[in-house]
């Protein structure tokens, strides 16, 4: 069907193709809209969920892994501070093996108070276990959120997925949906070990320093074959529903070269300056990374990289340039720009690329 | 690209406004997005909506500072806020009033009394007129999208026929 | 106001809905606390109120913490005070939200451990700060975003379990009656250890009604019994004035609750729920406060 919608509410629609049998829910500026939706459709009955509304976002993970280990579908949303707080049951969901979904609608982090997009709350949660995919557009938050819950549930994965929404810019913002009916492109949930009283185990109980590198392993060994499934579900999404999503969305691509790369609304807003660039003859290209984790195997070849990071970890570097750097050698000219919703316009954007300089970082706003 | 930016306060509906001018173009066969840029939640507070109308699909996300044409919701916001700022010179303003207040006399303004039309329609809410769906019959006079498809978005989004009533005086009485 | 500070700690440049409660509440406890105070702030409306960096329409300290935090934050910055030899009040000043959902820990802990602060919890039954969502001080029946039908679970009794923790002082308050409030606020600072004020705070985009009408509101919530205005020192309970009348010649119930937008729609079963869980809270003050146990 198709509509306008903003991001939040093309997030809770899709949940409602997914139809999960428990939401946990917690109100954060400026996810608060998709918990507030889905209690909508729960309320009318056109979702057909237990809506716990919990009293802390470590709760609501903890109510999702909860829900999740007995074998059925579930979701939360967080923000920022929210994905701070459940950070330790973040982690837990991951090493439980629980295919829970959750949208993170990116903001930045305190003090002092910010409610605006930046990624450093969800790549601040890299090292968890969780597959981390990054939307730019209401239709790829809808369709991010259908394919999430497919890739998470698939036996070779059976890990967490977040889809990132960058907050106000993003979450708030009404465009063109397709709500595509999910049909049978989300199979059911099977959970291999889930809780079955006539085949009792137990969970996540001690484990000896000769054994738990095992379980580690088994995290990174499913995170290597979700690869394959990615894959795999994004061609079929593309053959149910026409629309093609891959690692990165790539814009003049093949003959650029210098190519902006960045993550999220930043990366639709470099396409512009890509066009502003080629009319002054600079032959730039922009490459939007969507999969944070598993990482992907970027092609950069010889282009000149400007990578805008809308993050930063401290006494280190952009967090994209830094994985950049380390997985592929490549220097670049690392940008550090709208942290905490500060504006960047695809002006400033062709900027950037002007007056680049390889190996040196710039902070937007702060450096000349 | 088309480009307009709504000024309005917390609580007048200028949030719903602008999503109904993307319904509208939209179903006009356009490419269009609405972004609000508010604070905190509150009511009274004045707010900014930005809205872009294209014929291919829309790329930006940043603020508009160059609109095409400004629309004000509620003219008090001219004594807090520059709302003509980076005004195109050939720009347009609609503001809600009865008739063009002092500030805006030097601008391209075309102006309709929502206000008054919300109170003889009887759209009020708990005491506050609604100028979000009359809003949208001035902006379809205003060539903006066509009044067909204004009518369907209003329709859409809205049952009570109040609405669509209101958009249509507003038509009528754009001057 | 005799006996506060004829100063304004709060400027008029907030940014406070019209006929917001909280802003009134903390205008007075300012007043009654002086200017030695530091104000310890979690995320809720008060967070906004101050407004936007560079400036703060507060003359006063305010440390703005995480959601959670309040009273752990609180119990480290009165502990530090303390080791210095200082005698600055510190004011945990906190929505429902922030105190009997994500908050309650840290309160717990902080009760417990005897920490020497005043702990303001200012109640709008539901989470403001982010557009009205249930929290559990959200009353039985009540509208919210994320109770579209009307909240199905009765109102956290917040009061009883801070009794639990035998503090040396805890009431309740409401905006609507101020002098009331400031005598509490400074009863509690003369008094060492943890201390608890409950307070009533009615909103307006909240419990949808107009802003003018705030004081009359809160007045009603005592008048019908709804909300009880009492004071315990450990467990010796005071039962204050205006609830003493309410529970001779409560005002109707059925008005209190048809001046607000979120309670429309409420079947007489509801009402009677209602009105059956203001009855048990009103006879069991009453009943301690005869027997004193």
């Amino acid at each position: 069907m198709l509509m306008v919608s903003t991001g939040n509410n093309a997030v809770a629609a899709a949940v409602r193709q997914a139809n999960p049998a428990v939401v946990a829910a917690y109100p954060i500026t400026p996810q608060t809209e998709i918990v507030e939706q889905i209690a909508n459709f729960v309320s009318k009955g056109s979702l057909k969920a237990k809506y716990i509304p919990v009293e802390s976002e470590h709760s609501a993970m903890a109510a999702c892994i909860g829900a999740s280990i007995t074998g059925v579908r579930t979701f939360t949303a967080t923000s920022s501070h929210g994905l701070l707080y459940m950070h330790e049951m973040v982690n837990w969901a991951a090493a439980a093996r629980l295919p829970v979904v959750m949208a993170n609608v990116n903001r930045a982090l305190g003090p002092g108070w910010n409610v605006w997009a930046e990624h450093t709350d969800a790549l601040q949660a890299r090292d968890t276990g969780w597959l981390q995919v990054y939307v730019a557009s209401v239709q790829e938050a809808y369709d991010a959120t259908l394919m999430a819950f497919r890739i998470a549930e698939d036996r070779r994965v059976y890990l967490p997925v977040m889809v990132n929404l960058d907050g106000f810019t993003l979450s708030h913002i009404t465009q063109q949906l397709d709500e595509s009916r999910a049909g049978d492109f989300i199979p059911p949930l099977v959970l291999d070990h889930r809780i079955d009283p006539a085949s009792p185990q137990g969970y996540g109980c001690m484990t000896s320093s000769a054994d738990y590198f095992l379980i580690r392993h088994d995290i990174e060994r499913s995170m290597r074959d979700s690869r394959a499934v990615i894959r795999e579900t994004e061609d079929a999404f593309f053959k149910s529903f026409g629309r093609k999503y891959s690692w990165t969305e790539d814009y003049c691509f093949e003959d650029a070269d210098v190519l902006i790369v960045s993550m999220g609304t930043l990366g639709k807003e470099a396409e512009v300056a890509v066009d502003i660039l080629r009319k002054e003859g600079i032959k730039a290209g922009s490459m939007r990374v969507r999969w944070i984790r598993p990482f992907p195997d970027l092609d950069l070849k010889d282009r000149e990289l400007v990578v805008i990071d809308r993050d930063y970890s401290f006494g280190f570097g952009g967090i994209l340039a830094s994985s950049i750097r380390a997985k592929t050698g490549k220097e670049c000219y690392s940008v550090i720009a709208g942290l905490g919703g500060q504006e960047v316009t695809y002006d400033d954007i062709a900027s950037f690329v002007r007056s680049r300089r390889i190996g040196t970082e710039f902070w937007f706003g702060v450096d000349a | 690209m088309y480009e307009i930016r709504l000024h309005s306060r917390g609580g007048q509906g200028g949030v719903t406004a602008a999503k109904l001018m993307a319904l509208a173009a939209f179903r006009d066969g356009k490419y269009a997005t609405a972004a609000p840029f508010y604070g905190a939640e509150r009511r009274g507070a004045p707010i900014v909506s930005f809205i872009r109308i294209d014929d291919m699909p829309i790329k930006i996300y940043s603020q508009i500072h160059h609109p095409d044409l400004v629309v004000v919701l509620d003219p008090s916001i001219i004594d807090l806020v520059n709302v003509f700022e980076g005004l195109k010179s050939d720009g347009k303003v609609l503001i809600n009033a009865p008739e063009v207040p002092e500030k805006a006399k030097s601008y391209n303004v075309r102006y309709v009394d929502l206000t008054d039309i919300a109170l003889k329609t009887n759209l009020v809410v708990a005491g506050s007129p609604i100028l979000n769906t009359p809003v949208i019959g001035a902006l379809a006079k205003m060539g903006l999208f066509s009044r067909e498809s204004a009518s369907a978005a209003i329709k859409e989004m809205f049952s009570d026929e109040r609405n669509l009533n209101a958009a249509l005086m507003a038509y009528e009485e754009l001057i | 106001m005799p006996g506060t500070s004829a100063k304004e700690y709060i400027c008029k440049c907030t940014s406070a809905c019209a006929g917001c409660s909280s802003s009134l509440i903390l205008r007075h406890v300012l007043k009654a606390a002086g200017p030695d105070t530091v104000l310890v702030v979690p995320a809720c409306c008060t967070s906004v109120l101050q407004g936007v960096w560079p400036n703060t329409a507060f003359n006063i300290p305010v440390y703005n913490v995480a959601f959670a935090a309040a009273a752990a934050v609180a119990s480290g910055m009165a502990a530090a005070f303390e080791a210095s030899g200082k005698d600055t009040n510190v004011i945990a000043y906190a929505g429902d939200g922030g105190t009997v959902d994500i908050g309650i820990q840290a309160l717990s802990g902080a009760l417990e451990r005897g920490t020497n602060f005043l702990y303001i919890c200012y109640d709008n039954e539901a989470y403001g700060n982010t557009g009205m969502q249930r929290s559990g001080s959200t009353p039985f029946g009540a509208r919210t975003t994320t109770t579209p039908g009307g909240k199905i679970q009765e109102k956290k009794d917040l009061d009883r379990i801070i009794i639990a923790h035998n503090i040396p002082y805890m009431a309740t308050a409401c905006s609507a009656y101020p002098q009331d409030l400031v005598k509490k606020v400074q009863k509690a600072l003369s008094i060492k250890g943890p201390k608890f004020l409950h307070v009533l705070a009615p909103c307006p985009p909240g419990w949808r009604y107009d802003a003018s009408q705030t004081i009359e509101l809160g007045k009603m919530a005592v008048k019908t019994g709804i909300w009880a205005l009492y004071e315990r020192e450990y467990d010796k309970l005071t039962i204050n004035g205006p609830t003493k009348a309410a529970m001779i010649k409560p005002a109707s119930l059925e008005d209190y609750l048809s001046m607000q937008g979120r309670f429309s729609g409420l079947t007489k079963e509801q009402v009677g729920i209602i009105r059956a869980g203001m009855e048990r809270n009103l006879k069991m003050l009453k009943w301690e406060a005869e027997r004193g146990c």
